[in-house]
């Protein structure tokens, strides 16, 4: 199987045959195109209209985050995604979750998110309000020139989608989100 | 969509005019700005979001990072936004506690940091 195949067997198990696959060379400038093609699809199959930008913006957290990883562990991998309606209840007559899958080629790459991640300010020493945890900490510290965008992108993506599911196993990780699909 | 990018001073503020899609492909070009602008001793930024149209957490890197530089000369970072798709990114981040968000740019140069 070559590296490509394999890609997409990551997440063969979630695709069906109304499914949409994109695979992309890690570059920046795809994972516009991603979120395009997501909210179109989104659009399509029946996502309310409200929860479009959401889409919009985990799409792009996701495929940001594996396009990083690819750029450093193996920028020659593409990037998978599976966008697709499927019958989660098990109805039998209506496809009622719509479901983007990212995948990635990186084993080990699900960083340990920080405790209270988008959360949990206080009133700093000098009365200013600085985060305890999370992305918000790190204005307080002066160590890093720059935020770490993975973390940063994993606590947006946690804070934003109900049912999303990061996993990562020794070919490689995956970013399940879930959206429901409004009744005809 | 490419970025647009204007700044102008005001009131002993450098005003960030930012247009378009702030994401992992375009935000380097943020980023440059401000380091160019705290660079030039420019460290009371105000960055008007009203034009953005999409953001995430690559364009929060850089805003954060952009705090931070201007910090260390004893500078100010405002942003102004009203829009609630944007607001919502840095509210989930607990962001909003760490800028302070203006509703408008007239808003902005007059407020105390």
């Amino acid at each position: 199987m070559d590296a490509q195949s394999s890609a997409v067997g990551t997440v063969a198990k979630t695709e069906s045959a109304t499914a949409v696959l994109l695979r992309f060379t890690p570059q920046p400038e795809h994972v516009r195109t991603a979120r395009l093609v997501a909210v179109a699809h989104a659009r399509r199959v029946g996502v309310e209209a409200g929860l479009l930008d959401e889409v919009r913006l985990a799409v792009g957290e996701a495929c940001s985050r594996a396009v990083g990883l690819h750029q450093r562990h193996c920028p020659g991998e593409p990037v998978v995604v599976v966008l697709d309606a499927i019958d989660e209840s098990g109805s039998g007559l209506v496809a009622d979750r719509f479901v983007v899958t990212v995948a990635d080629k990186v084993s080990g790459a699900v960083p340990a998110p920080r405790a209270g991640a988008g959360a949990g300010v206080a009133e700093g020493a000098e009365g200013e309000a600085v985060a305890e945890s999370g992305p918000a900490a790190e204005v307080a510290e002066d160590e890093d020139e720059d935020l770490d965008d993975a973390e940063m992108g994993l606590a947006v993506l946690t804070g934003l989608v109900d049912d999303l599911d990061i996993t990562s196993g020794p070919d490689g990780g995956s970013v399940r989100m879930g959206w429901p699909v409004k009744d005809f | 969509m490419d970025l647009k990018l204007e700044t102008r001073d005001e009131n002993g503020r450098t005003i960030v005019k930012v247009g378009g899609e702030i994401d992992v492909y375009t935000a380097p070009k943020l980023r440059e700005q401000l380091v160019e602008l705290v660079g030039a001793g420019k460290y009371h930024l105000i960055v008007d979001m009203e034009d953005v149209d999409f953001l995430d957490s690559t364009g929060l890197g850089v805003l954060v990072g952009g705090l931070k530089r201007v910090r260390a000369h004893d500078g100010s970072l405002r942003l102004v936004c009203t829009q609630e798709r944007i607001l919502k990114i840095f509210r989930i981040t607990g962001l909003t506690k760490v800028f302070p968000i203006s509703d408008s740019v007239e808003q902005a140069v007059t407020a105390v940091d």
